[in-house]
């Protein structure tokens, strides 16, 4: 139970937490003090405002009744038992001798400033006496009658017990809404710890070898989830990437070893035979070849795999498929020529789309190779249009095309056909541009030429976003395996 | 080869790290006819091509101590204008691209074949002798007006279309060098990847059948497992 509180305590959120938290009770401190300070001078100033209209009504009586007429209003006044909360009076002569009111004798007081007094006060309660303080205000009368002296006071318990429990009010406001910031800012912290540990417990997952564990969502739509999302989304990329690279690995230990065996086999061979230059001579020309087909493998392993970790994607400009199309197909132009066949080019102007010039270029060129390569007779025409949002190249040929069932393999890296291992090639033409297409966000698709027809003939549809605004890549290949 | 025989041999300075690799260069190309200086590593080849005077250099990428890019880019901010052949493990376009901008002229891909490596050797260093600024090529009877993107042949007016012009006028301007296949696609089509078809093969034929056809000289020879050569009857 220890170790949480401390950790809790060392937390930056924590710490941010008291930050407000301090910041928020110095403020509600400063307000409550301001309350109770301007709330205090406005019952002293009431008192005081009391006493005063008190007093100069009194003097107008003097003047206009005279001496008489102030006694007795006075005795009126403060006729009776003297209670809490009435006022206080008295009348002395000039030499402070009482004529009238309810006070024994002139407090022997200092007085304040203004001919203000505050003294203490027997007050009668129900049980028993009491002390109270007293605040007055003090006259000095003189008529014909000669000088006189006139106190007005007031008992100040009743404004004295106001202000105490406004002082006990403001401090337990102030207590439970300190309190409560404490417990609502521990809460949260607790709170916003447990997810930040959801996300800390996962990538320690990860670290130790699981890659397929994914942070939970709340489903709230907040900070935290759109965090857990991205860094989902993020594993999602490296585990497909780490697929990727271990089935190329995966690949090249298999299909490289056999041919490599192979090319070891025939030297050792021409080794233990007798030693003859022309036959060595033969030997090394056909190692080199095959080494230089080893290589061609190779390198379309690595472009395969380039394309496929999409790490040429800072490099996507927006590029014009027509043009690259064109230039192609004028690539091969004279190699459909020469082979007897028609090769048809439709592509209509200004199909633009944000790809590499490279990478399009390899897999029409590819895309093209194998048609013509397949194709005993008759034509292979090359089309690209703009069709809705996406750009659609198509290289459909007359050959034996591909059957329905073999089309997905024919996709997959070394795949070849019964019937085209005769003729050269390495089985990776279409894997790259599968690669290819997936990088820029596209679809690769086989399908009939000529459904029906004796040689249905091979159309390969690739289908890339028309680039006006930065292509976003759909997410779809591994959403599944979350 | 053309640098067989020339007298004094053209000087090259190789840097590259890898033993095996260095001692084969340096034979393949003293016996192709070429003085050859070796570095170890890119602090030594940079104070080598900085000292000598050399007519090329190449140039191993990675190298130990000082990197073969940086080395190339010490170099040419001394204002030495060597041409530089990079050679490098990495083929991506972008890594062609990082090396030309540090101021490579050519880029090699390893594993290369050595006809290929010899070939670019030798139009890097004729680079400097023909000027880019001529308006008309001539080999021998074939001429091309570039302005007017005219060809004739001993008077004889050839039509080419535009891309055989282009290679035409490639191989006119490394007349009586080997050409590659590789180096015909990169310069004439600016593909940097090997069609599975030879390709450049059946083009070169086309423009063969243009200018040779009727003549009783071949000027545009096929160079066995190596490339093609334009050449005057000289």
């Amino acid at each position: 139970m220890q170790r949480p509180h401390i950790r809790l305590l060392r937390t930056n959120a924590f710490r941010l937490a008291a930050l407000y938290m301090l910041l928020f009770a110095t403020s509600v401190l400063a307000l409550l003090a301001f309350i109770y300070l301007s709330t205090e001078g406005f019952i002293d100033r009431q008192t005081e405002a009391a006493l005063d209209s008190e007093v100069s009504r009194l003097r107008t009586q003097f003047r206009q009744h005279g001496l008489v007429g102030l006694v007795q209003v006075i005795a009126e006044r403060s006729g009776g038992e003297r209670h809490r909360d009435d006022p206080i009076y008295l009348m002395t002569d000039a030499n402070f001798h009482p004529l009238a009111g309810n006070l024994p004798a002139w407090p022997q007081v200092t007085p304040l400033k203004g001919g203000w007094l505050r003294f203490p006060l027997e007050i009668k309660e129900q049980d028993g006496t009491e002390m109270h303080d007293v605040l007055a205000e003090t006259a000095d009368l003189s008529g014909r009658a000669g000088e006189f002296h006139l106190l007005v006071g007031r008992d100040l318990r009743a404004a004295d017990l106001f202000r105490n429990n406004i002082a006990e009010t403001l401090g337990w406001a102030s207590v439970l809404t300190l309190g409560l910031g404490v417990v609502g800012g521990l809460f949260m912290t607790r709170n916003m710890l447990r997810r930040v540990d959801a996300v800390n417990r996962t990538s320690e997952r990860i670290m130790n070898g699981d890659l397929s564990q994914r942070v939970p969502l709340t489903g709230a739509g907040d900070e935290f989830d759109q965090l857990s999302a991205n860094l989902n989304a993020m594993l999602d990329q490296i585990e497909r990437l780490m697929a990727g690279m271990r089935q190329v690995t995966d690949n090249i230990a298999h299909d490289l070893r056999t041919p490599l065996a192979r090319l070891r086999a025939r030297l050792e061979v021409t080794l233990l035979e007798k030693p003859d230059a022309q036959r060595y001579g033969e030997a090394l020309r056909q190692t080199i070849a095959e080494a230089d087909t080893l290589l061609g493998t190779f390198n379309a392993l690595l472009s395969i795999a380039e394309a496929e970790a999409g790490s040429r994607r800072e490099t996507h400009s927006l590029v014009r498929l027509d043009e690259i199309a064109r230039s192609v197909a004028e690539l091969y132009e004279p190699v459909a020529e020469e082979r007897g066949l028609a090769l048809v080019t439709a592509v209509d102007d200004a199909i633009a789309v944000r790809g590499d010039r490279h990478l399009l270029s390899q897999a029409i060129a590819n895309l093209l190779d194998n048609a013509l390569k397949y194709t005993p007779t008759g034509s292979v025409r090359l089309t690209a249009r703009a069709d809705g949002d996406w750009a659609r190249l198509e290289v459909a040929d007359t050959g034996p095309g591909v059957p329905a069932a073999s089309r997905d393999a024919v996709l997959d890296r070394f795949v070849r056909l019964e019937g085209s291992r005769s003729t050269p090639g390495n089985g990776l033409g279409l894997s790259l541009v599968r690669a290819v297409a997936r990088t820029h966000g596209g679809n690769l698709r086989l399908e009939d030429a000529r459904p029906g027809a004796k040689s249905p003939g091979l159309r390969v549809i690739l289908t890339l976003p028309l680039g006006q605004a930065p292509a976003a890549v759909p997410e779809r290949t591994s959403a599944g395996s979350v | 080869m053309v640098a067989a025989g020339a007298w004094p041999p053209m000087k090259l300075l190789v840097i590259e790290d890898d033993r095996e690799a260095a001692a084969y260069l340096v034979k393949g190309l003293s016996e192709s006819g070429y003085a050859v200086d070796h570095a170890g590593d890119g602090r030594e080849g940079l104070f080598l091509a900085t000292s000598g005077s050399y007519d090329a250099l190449i140039v191993d990428r990675m190298l130990p101590g000082m990197d073969g890019l940086q080395a190339i880019a010490s170099l040419r901010a001394t204002g030495r204008h060597t041409p530089v052949l990079i050679l490098s493990a990495l083929g991506a376009v972008d890594d062609r691209v990082k090396g030309l901008r540090a101021g490579g002229d050519d880029y090699l891909v390893k594993p290369f074949a050595f006809s290929e490596l010899l070939a670019r050797i030798e139009a890097l260093l004729r680079r400097g002798a023909t000027s880019t600024a001529n308006t008309k090529l001539k080999v021998d009877e074939l001429e091309m007006d570039l302005l007017a993107r005219s060809v004739r042949r001993s008077e004889q007016e050839i039509d080419l279309l535009p891309r055989e012009f282009r290679l035409l006028e490639y191989l006119m301007r490394h007349a009586g060098q080997v050409v590659t296949r590789t180096m015909l696609l990169e310069s004439v089509w600016d593909y940097h990847f090997d069609p599975q078809t030879n390709v450049i093969d059946v083009h070169v034929s086309r423009l063969r059948q243009k200018i040779d056809r009727g003549f009783p000289h071949a000027m545009l020879q096929t160079v066995r497992g190596a490339g093609y050569m334009l050449r005057g009857r000289s």
